[in-house]
Order: C-alpha cells, then structure tokens, then sequence
C-alpha cells in the first residue's frame, strides 16, 4: 500500500458574522487550498463535506457546495462528527484513496453559526448531549468541560490560573494569526479583574476567557494517493498515523472526568500506525475549545503524565521554543471554533509548519506533526500524525 | 375514534424542558411520581444500566427489570452555571452534578438549597425525586 499525501491546505478567515453565504464561505478555503496544490477541479476524483448540519438551513448541503465549486458530476456526500467532522473526513478520505476508489479527494469543512442566533446555537450544543437523559437538567458544552476541570482540580491540583495561562498562551499566537476571530492580547491578571468580561463566570470553574467562541468558516485539504502526490506536489506531507474513537454520549456512562478517553485510545492507534511516540512530536494542533481540553489534550496525547499538564504550561514548555510547541496558531481560542471548519483548520497548520511555510509562527524545523481534533465532550476523537 | 391508539408520551414530563416523550422506559416517570428512581436490569445476564435502557447490548435481550437507586453516592463532579440553554434560564443559577454509585452514575443537579461552599468533590449525597414549579418532575441530589 502506497502512501497518502495533503498537497493542498486552505482556510477561510474565521469571523463572526460572515457576510455571505455557505457556498461561497466554502469557496473561500477551497480556493485557497487549490491555489496551494495548484490543480484543477477535474483532477479531484470525490469532494467530502463537513459539518454539523443544526448549524444549516440548506438540506444536505454537500451537493449545493460541490456544484457551486466545480466538484461535479464527481460524487459527493456529507460526513458530521460534530466538532471533530474534518478531521473524520481526512480519515474517510485516506480509505476511499487506498481502497483505490479515488486518486485524488477534497475534504471541505464548513460552518455557519451566525445562521442561528447565539442562544440557539447554545441550545443546539446542549443536544449534543443526551438529550433524553442530561439536556432536561439544563447541560450546556461549557458546564460539562467545567466538570471535567473540577474533577481535574479536585484529583490533582490544578488551578484556574493554569488554565488561564493556556489563554494566555492561545493569545500570545492569535495576535500574529491574521485569520483568527480574537486578535487582542489576554494577560493571567485579566481574569482577576471583577470588571473584565474575560473574568466573568460562565460556568464554575470556566470563565468567559477560557472559552473559544463561535464563528464562520471554512476549510479544505486536497488529499492524494502517493504518485499524484509526487506528481502535483514539491512538498507533500504525508499521513504517518490515523486513530479514532468514541464514547457514551451521556457523561454518566464515562469512567474517568480527568480526560477523554477517545483521545487516548486514537493517540494509541495514532502512534502505533504511525510507529512513533509521543516524545517524537515536534509540533501540535489540540482542540482547545476550553483551556481544560488543551490541560487534558497534554495528558491524553503522552506529553504530560496524568496530572502534570500543568507542569508544561507553568514552564511554558508548549510555547513556540519549548520542548513541545502547541496550538501556535492561537488555537481554537483565538481562532475561533466553526464546527466543521476546525479539524481542517488545525490540519492546515500542522502542513504548513511541516512544510517550513508558517511564517511568524514557525517552529524551528519540524519533522513530525499531531492534530487533536475532538467532536462532542469527548463523544468522537480523532488524532492524525503528518510528516515530511 | 374507533381505532385511535392512545400515545404514552410520560416522559415529555422529565425535567424543566424534555426533549423526548416516547420511549419504552417510559415507566421511569411514574416511578418518579410515586418518589422512586429506578434504573433497570437486564434479567438475562444481570447488566444493570443507569440511565435505564428498554435493550441489553450485551446479551442483546429486551427483557428487562427495574430497579431502585437507593443509597449514597460520591460526587465525581459538578458546575455552577451562570448561562443557561435556551428554555432554562429561569432556573438559574443552577449546578449539574455527577453522583458515582459505584456500579453506575447518576447524572442531574444539586439541590438548589444546598449552598456553593458546602459542595464539594468526593462528597457523599443521596439523589431524591424533585417536583419543579412549572409541573415537570426531575431529581436532585442532596447532602447524605
């Protein structure tokens, strides 16, 4: 079996209202990505689209978009994994390109929240959940990654300051990413301040500035097998390593509060398809769509031991010049998190910090990438490992 | 109507908004009513499921049997919230919880008579029914 390659990364900026509509949101990073891989729209054998579809009011927008980019009569069809949906397309497509389906596929990832307003899309987020059983007693998406930093403060003494350090971070990178929805600098006092919006309470213990915020957006990777790679692309950058999983949606149904178990087991299949370990990682993309999921990203991943995230972010060990550098684009809490965008999102930095092309935020010559990109509260993960 | 087969939609009544009113467990709410929360088991191969399930996926067998959540459990987890989804904001402030009973865990909300300070991981408390004001029923868990 040949290799599978990315010859082509886009994204969209990510904002807070896109002007526009879904169609030409996605064109945005699909124009991107094939500028990148320089092809044409014949040359991609099948177009998968990502999203969560409460989000639309398309129905079934996958053959709205494919036509609107030039993607028939080549099929087409809709992939959801709630946040994690393009990071499970990548997946899809490297089976579709090795069962030698297809030579070349296009994985866009989209989403419009604005559709809806802030209070429906919270709503929606809370069916995310069981909706049966924990969405009566009133769940939202922060509160139950507030449990998860509770039950990780209570077991092994993390405090909110270190997780205000992860935005900290986040911000530190966000500033210099000129397609993230939060561009301003965040400082660890901003969240002792009684008046600073970022310190006011959402969910105990998250505040508002540990929480990533909605946005549009758009993403695209163009995937190959590995002679269309070499062929189209100076500078492939290949899938080393694929692992995905799930969970019980209810979070009654979960053994452990201190981290997701869906990453552990994809990081486990990650590393073994890839044949690497976690000390081999020169760079990585987790979802921080709270700062406690990067503090458990840390541990899951094999960065940390259980309990020891901590310990990196205090050392600023995940820093650009630190000994594992993540989320040097801002991550998703200065980006912005638009559902289905986000997995192609992190992906795209990962290529273009492997490629050597990631500028002001470049990391000093990477030759093994991760992407961490979670759907739900741990309900799916995925963990894609890239290399040169 | 002659024919017309009348719908048992009990469940529309669990929590402040029910988002599901037919399923088999169904039996759950009138267990509630009469003070009771009841999980079920599987009377095949014994696997007992909180939240209860109408269907075994481990022996694959329908044949179920209810059972009493009684005792103490530990508390795995909790948040206090501030916002609130859509539908749920005149119940705030709020906080959901996870009580572990060992064999299973129960998800819902403290007590709201239960003050912040008092709440804290690795407490014992003791899960009672909850009728709420505007005449749906849940459950909440108090200090054991």
């Amino acid at each position: 079996m040949g290799k599978v390659g990315i010859i082509g990364v886009g994204q969209s900026a990510f904002v807070r209202n896109y002007p526009g509509s879904i169609r030409e949101l996605a064109f945005e990073g699909f124009k991107e990505a094939m500028q990148d891989a320089k092809i044409k729209t014949t040359d991609i054998g099948a177009s998968i689209i990502c999203s969560a579809p409460e989000y639309d009011k398309q129905r079934s927008p996958a053959g709205v978009l494919a036509e609107y980019l030039g993607l028939i009569p080549q099929p087409t069809f809709y992939l959801e994994s709630l946040c994690s949906s393009s990071s499970m397309g990548l997946r899809t497509a490297y089976a579709l390109i090795q069962s030698g389906l297809h030579d070349v596929v296009a994985v866009i990832g989209f989403q419009k929240m604005s559709e809806i307003t802030s209070a429906e899309s919270q709503e929606r987020m809370g069916r995310g959940a069981d909706i049966q059983w924990e969405s009566p007693f009133g769940t939202m998406m922060p509160a139950y990654y507030a449990m998860h930093a509770q039950a990780h403060m209570a077991k092994y003494g993390t405090t909110s300051e270190d997780l205000a350090l992860i935005r900290v971070k986040a911000a530190t990178y966000g500033q210099k990413n000129p397609k993230a929805v939060y561009r301003k600098p965040v400082t660890l006092e901003m969240f002792s301040q009684p008046d600073n919006p970022l310190a006011s309470p959402i969910a105990s213990p998250l505040k508002v500035g540990d929480c990533c915020a909605n946005a549009d957006g758009s993403s695209c990777l163009i995937v190959a097998n590995e002679e269309k790679a070499k062929e189209f692309c100076q500078k492939p950058v290949w899938i080393m390593g694929l692992g995905s999983a799930s969970a019980a949606v209810n979070i009654a149904g979960r053994d452990s509060l201190t981290g997701l178990s869906v990453a552990r087991a994809s990081a486990a299949q990650a590393y073994k398809m890839a044949g690497v370990t976690p000390n081999d990682i020169d760079v990585a993309e987790v979802h921080d769509c709270f700062t406690i999921a990067e503090m458990m990203a840390y541990e899951d991943l094999g960065f940390a031991k259980p309990g020891e995230g901590k310990d990196l972010i205090r050392s600023k060990e995940t820093y650009k010049e630190g000994k594992i550098p993540v989320n040097v684009d801002g991550g998703l809490l200065s980006k912005g998190h638009p559902i289905g965008a986000t997995g192609g999102s992190q992906i795209r930095t990962i290529v273009l910090q492997l490629r050597g092309e990631a500028g002001e935020i470049q990391v000093k010559d990477p030759e093994i990438g991760l992407v961490h990109n979670i759907g739900g509260v741990g309900l799916y993960g995925n963990v894609t490992i890239l290399g040169r | 109507m002659a024919g017309k087969k009348e719908t048992d939609d009990r469940f529309k009544k669990f929590g402040t908004v029910s988002f599901t009113s037919l399923t088999k467990t169904n039996d759950f709410i009138t267990y509630l009513e009469e003070g009771k929360i009841m999980g079920t088991r599987c009377r095949v191969c014994g696997m007992t499921f909180f939240p209860p399930r109408a269907d075994c996926y481990n022996c694959l067998s329908s044949d179920m049997e209810w059972f009493p959540v009684t005792g103490t459990g530990k508390l795995a987890s909790f948040s206090r919230l501030k916002y609130a989804p859509v539908g749920f904001e005149g119940d705030l402030p709020y906080t959901i919880a996870l009580l572990d009973y060992g064999t299973y865990k129960v998800f819902g909300r403290v007590a709201p008579d239960v003050s912040e300070d008092e709440i804290k991981v690795g407490m014992e408390m003791k899960a009672e029914v909850n009728r709420l004001p505007n005449g749906q029923i849940n459950f909440v868990f108090r200090k054991a």
